[in-house]
């Protein structure tokens, strides 16, 4: 396959991947709503909400690393989804750019995004901003330990660091949910405060710290942001899918996976009410990370 | 300099100010850390400090021409169906809102929601009576918000006054103060009404006439001067960004 065809690929996946971001938050707000007893929103609301933010007049800045944040915020959502590998099948159109590693790459984009988004939201000089990046690195920090030792022991497991090969075994061996059960489940708990619904929601909390680090985006700001959360969170969701639940040979398939792992945290979410951070960072090293560590042990020896 | 030294300096510079302070005629309602004055930075130097202007830009708000033909329709039905209310309940009418989006009234249906900060929301509800005190902070947040941004007046009393009308802390008038685009009489109206007022606002925006920011841009100095005319102790700047 020629680069060109890679590229047209790629930008297509990224398409589609963005489109089926906007329609599963749509799908999880309209879920919260009807579990209120609501209504609830249009389904295509995330839709006009970004041409509205992208029709707002005036945009104001607070220096160079303001404008940054949300490119910085982009640029990991948009690299995370170059490096996974979209669906595993014998011809390799939707293998983006993956190769030997990826896992350490994605793992460092998403934190990417987010030390970027704290210097960009830092520069704005919002209190509340300053606030919900320090809960958001707090947690994101508790979150990284259990879930690298889960990824670490899959790495052991299949003795590789590739999307690919992991996703390759499991379509011979089975699922990793059912041969290392104890690192799926330290993986799959991490994985609630990736993608950071309640009960671990309190970076972004509205009521107590005016939506956290974006406090001061507005606009075309807001609009960027918005677009590369919707790409993260089906990349987070692709990453676990890849890891445990076998990978994806259409795109039917990555959809219903995605979504149901996406809806786990968000059913999680509905049950549980909001941690404080430092329950939530305290919650993250006690059954994750005991969990990781055995994963580890049972395949070091 | 010596630690010392700049400790003596700093003492020097404050009883300066004192004795300026003192002797002004007017009363100034700026707090003495907001002061106009001299500080001495890390490196010894002296610079001079407005901490009001530091902060916050001075500069007048300037009309924000709309797109033409199509675009601008587009634009609008977008604005008009991503309705992005601040959080800032200014009176009791402000009782009616968490009904309203809740599950027996549901705003969310038409694109209406409630945002934090002013920075991402677009409608301001003024909930019925506005103190003076009140409508400082209405105005900074009001102008913190980005353009286009509208205004819905709820209750009597952002008519004439309403049972308020001859308080001696509230304002009677409130289009004399901000521009408002919808009106929603009653005390106090139900959440039905608001619901009503939200479809007039988006019929409004949608025909093109919802330019509340533009018409504060160009009358700016007109509104700033009966801002100024009710609330005292001014201590801002003129234009809060």
């Amino acid at each position: 396959m020629t680069i060109y065809a890679q590229l047209g690929y790629t930008f297509l996946g990224l398409f589609l991947v963005l489109n089926w971001g906007m329609l599963m938050s749509a799908t999880f707000r309209k879920i919260v709503a009807r579990v209120a007893g609501r209504h609830g929103i249009p389904i295509y609301q995330p839709w006009i909400d970004l041409v509205k933010n992208a029709a707002v007049r005036t945009t104001l800045t607070h220096g160079t690393m303001f404008y940054l944040g949300p490119v910085f915020r982009l640029t990991g959502a948009v690299g995370m989804f170059l490096f996974m590998p979209a669906l595993v099948t014998e011809n390799e159109h939707w293998l983006n750019f993956s190769f030997q590693g990826d896992i350490v790459l994605i793992l460092y984009f998403q934190l990417f995004g987010m030390l970027g988004m704290a210097l960009g939201a830092g520069e704005g000089g919002q209190p509340h901003s300053a606030i919900g990046i320090g809960r958001g690195l707090a947690q994101h920090a508790a979150v990284e330990l259990p879930l690298t030792l889960g990824i670490l022991s899959l790495a052991i497991q299949y003795q590789t660091l590739s999307l690919v090969e992991i996703v390759e075994a499991q379509q011979v061996l089975g699922w990793t949910l059912f041969t290392n059960p104890v690192a799926s489940a330290a993986i799959m708990l991490a994985a609630l405060g990736a993608f950071g619904h309640s009960p671990f929601n309190l970076v972004k909390a509205p009521n107590e710290i005016p939506i956290g680090p974006p406090t001061e985006y507005h606009g075309s700001y807001l609009g960027i942001l918005m677009s590369s959360g919707a790409i993260i969170h089906v990349m987070e969701a692709a990453l676990f899918m890849n890891l445990i639940f076998g990978g994806a040979t259409s795109w039917v398939e990555f959809i219903i996976k995605t979504f149901l792992i996406y809806f786990y945290s968000v059913f999680v979410g509905v049950v549980f009410p909001r941690f404080r951070i430092e329950q939530s960072v305290v919650w993250f090293f006690k059954l994750p990370l005991v969990l990781g560590i055995i994963a580890i042990l049972l395949y070091s020896f | 300099m010596s630690e010392l030294d700049m400790n003596d300096k700093m003492n020097e510079l404050l009883k300066k100010a004192e004795a300026n302070a003192s002797t002004k005629e007017e009363k100034s309602f700026v707090r003495p850390e907001d002061e106009e004055r001299e500080v001495i930075a890390p490196d010894g130097s002296i610079i001079k400090v407005n901490p009001i202007y530091d902060y916050f830009s001075g500069e007048k708000p300037t009309v924000e021409e709309p797109s033409k033909g199509v675009v601008e329709k587009f634009l609008n039905w977008a604005r008009a169906e991503s309705i992005w209310v601040l959080g800032f309940g200014t009176g009791c009418g402000s009782i009616e809102i968490p009904p309203l989006m809740t599950p027996r009234f549901d705003a969310f249906r038409f694109g209406i929601q409630m945002r934090p900060t002013p920075r991402q929301s677009n409608a301001f509800i003024i909930s019925g009576y506005l103190s003076v005190k009140t409508l400082k902070r209405v105005i900074r947040s009001y102008e913190q918000m980005p353009s286009p941004k509208y205004i819905i007046a709820l209750g009597s009393c952002t008519i004439n006054g309403g049972m308020y009308y001859d308080s001696y802390s509230t304002i009677n008038r409130l289009d004399k103060y901000l521009p408002v685009d919808v009106y929603i009489a009653g005390c106090m109206p139900r959440p039905e009404a608001l619901l009503a007022g939200f479809m007039k606002l988006k019929e409004i925006i949608k025909s093109g006439k919802g330019e509340g920011a533009n018409i504060y841009a160009e009358n700016f100095d007109e509104y700033k001067a009966n801002q100024k005319k009710v609330i005292k102790d001014w201590n801002m700047p003129d234009y809060n960004w």
